[in-house]
């Protein structure tokens, strides 16, 4: 074995490997190496607090609509109330309407038949009185006969 | 694989012994300063290598979406750091870095066994270069060097962790405590002996367990290289001999694969564990 100068050479050599790789090799990379470890943590801390936003507004968004549709149903009920009391108010007015109406022509109807009457019973009195005069073959004067004619009169219109 | 030693003559020992000859180069007169060429120039070159792509991909690594390249290296990087977190307690820039320069180093250069053994060499000899070692675990020069940077860098780690005082106190007064002053200079002795033996121990340890393995791995490729040195076709063993050395060497590079990795490991493993040993009180 010949220990010799090459002996110093490779360890002088070995020294400054060890010496430039702790001071330009190993910490550089071991920043890059803590940075994204970092950097992984930060991002998973992002992501789990995302999740838990997401979560939160899920929840916030689900009674939102639970909310919406109370009213919704809240409204649809009042307006089917409305609309059922506009329906009743409207049959209620009908109905009077309706009545008022019926009432109205059947005073008509009345007031027309009586009128008919009149003329009837007139007309019949008139052609009592025209029959009575051809078969007495005499103009009866209505004057003289007043008394006879109101009661013939008055019969038709009883009769 | 023929042998591709024929320099001279030729033959079993001549061919082994070329392949464990370095590349020297003599930069003063006396044995010490024998430079081995190869193995510096392979362990610089996966050292620039490595430091090359380890700053350029550390500078470019971004917080964001990693492309594969940053990708692979992170997973190193976190494997690494793994490591370091479960076995060092305290908190050091320094633990970190050696470790995965360790890892990536040793393997890197213990990789260069699983090449065939005369494929770089045949190259360099084409070049007009003699000899060439491309293992440079392979070489106690290396893993020496590499342990011996590790010890020092347990002191200085023992040092600034506890403070000197402590520090030196400890050579002392560990591993076995004593109450009362007597009693406590009565064991001085003996725990400064142990104190020394440990630390002279971890750092031949870590170097000779590399190199063993190293060497013995690269001795075995040569010697199942040795198997059909100098065949020829008109030869009946190189039928007998060439189905054997190409199922031993791919079991041995199988075997190899799993070697080179774990002494890696267990080099950086090591060193890591010394350093945390160092920054504990005792």
């Amino acid at each position: 074995m010949d220990i010799a100068i090459t002996l110093v050479v490779q360890g002088i050599a070995f020294f400054l490997v060890v010496w430039l790789v702790m001071h330009f090799g190993w910490p550089a990379f071991m920043q890059a190496l803590e940075a994204r470890q970092r950097k992984i943590a930060e991002g998973l801390a992002a992501a789990n607090k995302g999740q838990k936003d997401l979560d939160e507004a899920k929840i916030k968004a689900q009674e939102i609509v639970r909310e919406a549709r109370e009213k919704a149903a809240q409204i649809v009920e009042q307006a089917n109330k409305r609309a059922n009391e506009i329906v009743e108010e409207a049959k209620l007015a009908a109905t009077a309407e309706g009545r008022r109406l019926v009432a109205h022509a059947q005073e008509e109807i009345a007031m027309e038949a009586s009128r008919a009457r009149e003329a009837l019973r007139r007309q019949v009195a008139d052609l009592a009185v025209r029959g009575a005069s051809r078969l007495l073959e005499r103009e009866i004067d209505p004057k003289t006969h007043a008394e006879l004619l109101g009661k013939l009169e008055l019969e038709i219109a009883n009769g | 694989m023929t042998g591709t030693a024929g320099d001279t003559s030729g033959g079993m020992t001549e061919y082994i012994q070329h392949h464990l000859t370095y590349l020297t180069v003599q930069l003063r007169p006396g044995a010490f300063w024998t430079l081995h060429l190869d193995t510096v120039f392979f362990s610089l070159l996966f050292s620039v290598g490595f430091l090359g792509l380890f700053i350029r991909a550390a500078h470019r690594a971004t917080p964001g979406v990693p492309g594969k390249f940053q990708c692979a290296v992170e997973m190193l990087i976190e494997f690494v750091d793994q490591i370091v977190k479960e076995t060092f307690g305290g908190k050091s820039r320094l633990v970190a870095p050696l470790a995965i320069s360790v890892f990536v180093l040793v393997f890197l250069m213990n990789f260069m066994d699983l090449l065939p053994v005369d494929a770089l060499p045949t190259v360099a000899r084409d070049l007009g270069v003699g000899h060439l070692r491309t293992v440079a675990t392979a070489d106690i020069n290396t893993t020496l060097g590499m342990a011996l940077c590790v010890f020092l860098l347990i002191q200085w780690v023992g040092i600034s962790e506890k403070g000197l005082v402590t520090f030196f106190r400890e050579w002392f007064t560990a591993p076995f405590h004593a109450h009362g002053t007597v009693a406590q200079i009565l064991l001085a002795p003996a725990n400064l002996l142990l104190r020394i033996i440990e630390e002279a121990v971890r750092p031949l340890s870590l170097s000779l367990r590399l190199f063993g393995n190293m060497y013995a791995g690269e001795l075995i490729f040569v010697l199942i290289a040795v198997l059909t040195l100098d065949a020829s076709l008109s030869h009946l063993s190189t039928y007998l001999f060439g189905p054997i050395q190409l199922v031993a060497d791919f079991i041995w590079t199988l075997f190899h694969i799993l070697i080179i990795t774990l002494q890696a490991f267990i080099f950086g493993m090591l060193s890591v564990v010394y350093l945390s040993m160092a920054a504990e009180r005792h």
